[in-house]
């Protein structure tokens, strides 16, 4: 096994560094997506079981399935791959963006009213800083999540390490079948962890220390 | 009694709010939130706002800064139309102070002041002097509370940086929606005693919407006392209040005992204070002593570098070779305390008196009990005038 990794490793560096890009592109283009559909709902509330019934349905569909129907529009490639990462990746960000973003106190949004705040500078000022620590929560699962999705991405030639267990899988039962499948999951898990480690000094930089827990 | 004209230290500074036939009628309800109010605040005074819940206090208080608008009427604020300008640039000319201070939890206590003067578009400098100069006003040491977020400050201190962050841009109206409805009797106390002492230099028109008829009275130069459908049942100033209710609703509403609420109408510098032997901490013993024999005196009050009482010992009890800081820092009261509240102090103190401050807690006399019943007996005697002829 050790073989293995060694011989292959500049192409598992390579693979492991698109991997990890394919799910940080994801992840700024879903939370930018999330939260903005999070802010429209917030203000008009009768699109919130709209918004939380799909982020639980979009859960279901399976990843193989949504590439599926990705291929025909996006073509195979890259492209199609950050689509569908981006897709699952909204999913966690909205439902917690919905109800960090409702967990800001009326009184305290009627009081940034009185003092002559313009909606828009509520937002950025008040509402976000204070949903902050829950969207970021949702960001951290949707991290996770993403690095696990973003393998089967490579069914469409997107980037990453699911090329290996690709490989693994097709030529299974032949030599460095299983090396191909394990070394390419243990570094995703590996990568996730310190993706999420990542998230957890971001929350420590941008939580303001007035609303931190502990 | 005109205590805006012999109390009043500084200029007025506030504006005239004037409300002409307004209204406020929700859809699908029958009956008016607000009827018809038409209402005259004069500049530089407090208007209480005093009635029964859903009486729409609270409603009319925001129609004065269009966080509810009006179905009808006009609301004129320093002489004009509150709609010529747009809702935002109006607010950020009116301070704005609700219960428990409703600071912003994620946001330094500088920074919760900063907020308006912020949307004006100061400079920096600018607003960081504003800053500790508002928080040296409330009584909170700048270089101590700036940096701190409100989850780390008393319920009280809360309330005093709200204060602060209303009164930041300098805006000659301030709306306070009930300010001390969430901390303890004695805070409340103490911060309506400060509010008043701030009030007394700035002279701001402040409408204030309370439930507490004692607080209307303690700091109202006026008191606008609301039926149901924000129907005014009187408004007018707090002696006159007590002294001649105008309906059977007003008379209730105020309650029995009018002749111990006559206490809240006197303040304390109206009975007079009396000059104490002051100590500086630091100082000798000795001499202290000296100085305050040689004035008659069996106590001594001591004060820090800033001239706030922290310390009202017996002669007895200075020991040691200095004067040093006491285990417990006197309850002093505002010279715009009322009877009442100093009453309340003297009765707990053992001193048969009360330290009285003045604004920004400095040191200003002391007041004795003897006064204090004097200045009683004399307002009975006063009101009984009244009342029979």
């Amino acid at each position: 096994m050790w073989d293995f990794i060694v011989e292959r490793r500049s192409q598992l560096l390579i693979n492991g560094f698109n991997h990890v890009y394919l799910v940080f592109l994801a992840v700024v283009f879903a939370t930018i997506i999330a939260v903005a559909i999070a802010i429209l709902v917030t203000r008009l509330p009768k699109l919130e079981p709209v918004a939380n019934a799909v982020s639980a349905i979009g859960l279901t569909i399976p990843s193989f399935a949504l590439i599926g129907l990705l291929i025909p529009v996006s073509k195979i490639g890259d492209g199609t791959a950050i689509i569908a990462v981006t897709f699952y990746a909204v999913l966690p960000i909205l439902r917690n963006a919905v109800v960090g973003l409702q967990g800001v106190s009326p009184t305290l949004l009627e009081s940034a009213k009185g003092m002559g705040m313009s909606e828009f500078t509520s937002l950025y000022k008040v509402r976000i800083p204070m949903a902050w620590p829950v969207i970021l929560a949702g960001i951290r699962v949707s991290t996770q999540m993403s690095m696990g999705i973003a393998a089967i991405a490579a069914y469409v030639l997107g980037p990453g390490l699911g090329t290996f267990i690709f490989t693994g899988l097709t030529g299974y039962g032949g030599a460095n079948a299983f090396n191909n499948v394990f070394v390419a999951t243990v570094a995703i898990i590996v990568l996730a962890l310190i993706l999420d480690l990542l998230l957890i000094i971001l929350g420590r930089l941008t939580i303001s220390k007035g609303i931190r827990v502990a | 009694m005109s205590e805006t004209t012999a109390t009043s230290s500084g200029s007025v500074t506030g504006a005239e709010i004037r409300l002409e036939n307004v209204t406020k009628q929700y859809a699908g309800q029958k009956v008016a939130a607000v009827g018809d109010l038409t209402l005259t605040i004069p500049a530089g005074e407090i208007a209480m706002f005093v009635g029964p819940s859903g009486c729409g206090k609270t409603t009319s208080l925001k129609m004065i800064n269009r966080l509810i608008e009006p179905t009808s009427g006009t609301i004129m604020i320093g002489g004009e139309d509150s709609r010529k300008r747009s809702a935002d640039e109006l607010r950020r000319t009116i301070g704005y102070v609700i219960q428990g201070g409703s600071l912003f939890p994620h946001m330094t206590v500088a920074k919760n002041i900063a907020l308006v003067p912020k949307l004006l578009g100061w400079d920096d400098d600018r607003i960081k002097k504003r800053t500790d100069e508002l928080l040296d006003l409330v009584s909170l040491d700048p270089s101590r509370y700036r940096d701190r977020y409100p989850r780390e400050l008393s319920g009280g201190q809360q309330q005093r940086v709200g204060v602060a962050r209303g009164l930041a841009a300098d805006p000659p109206v301030v709306l306070m929606d009930e300010p001390f409805g969430a901390v303890d009797p004695i805070t409340r106390q103490r911060l309506q005693d400060e509010l008043l002492a701030i009030q007394r230099e700035l002279r701001k028109t402040i409408v204030c919407v309370t439930h507490d008829i004692d607080e209307a009275i303690k700091m109202g130069d006026r008191i606008l006392i609301l039926q149901e459908g924000a129907q005014v049942a009187q408004y007018d100033t707090p002696e006159v209040v007590l002294g001649s209710p105008a309906n059977e609703f007003v008379e209730d509403f105020v309650g029995s005992g009018s002749a111990l609420k006559q206490l809240s109408l006197a303040r304390v510098d109206e009975v007079g204070t009396f000059p104490q032997t002051t100590a500086k901490i630091g100082e000798s013993s000795a001499e202290v002593i000296q100085r305050a024999q040689a004035a008659g005196h069996r106590s001594v009050v001591v004060l820090d570098e800033r001239n706030r009482p922290v310390g009202w010992p017996w002669l007895r009890q200075l020991k040691g070779e200095k004067i040093v800081q006491s285990e417990h820092a006197p309850d002093a009261i505002d010279r715009r305390a009322t009877l009442n509240d100093a009453l309340d102090v003297m009765l707990v103190n053992g001193h048969g008196g009360a330290v009285v401050t003045d604004a920004g807690g400095a040191y200003f006399g002391v007041v004795d009990f003897t006064s204090v019943t004097d200045q009683m007996r004399a307002m009975q005697e006063k009101a009984h005038e009244v009342s029979n002829g």
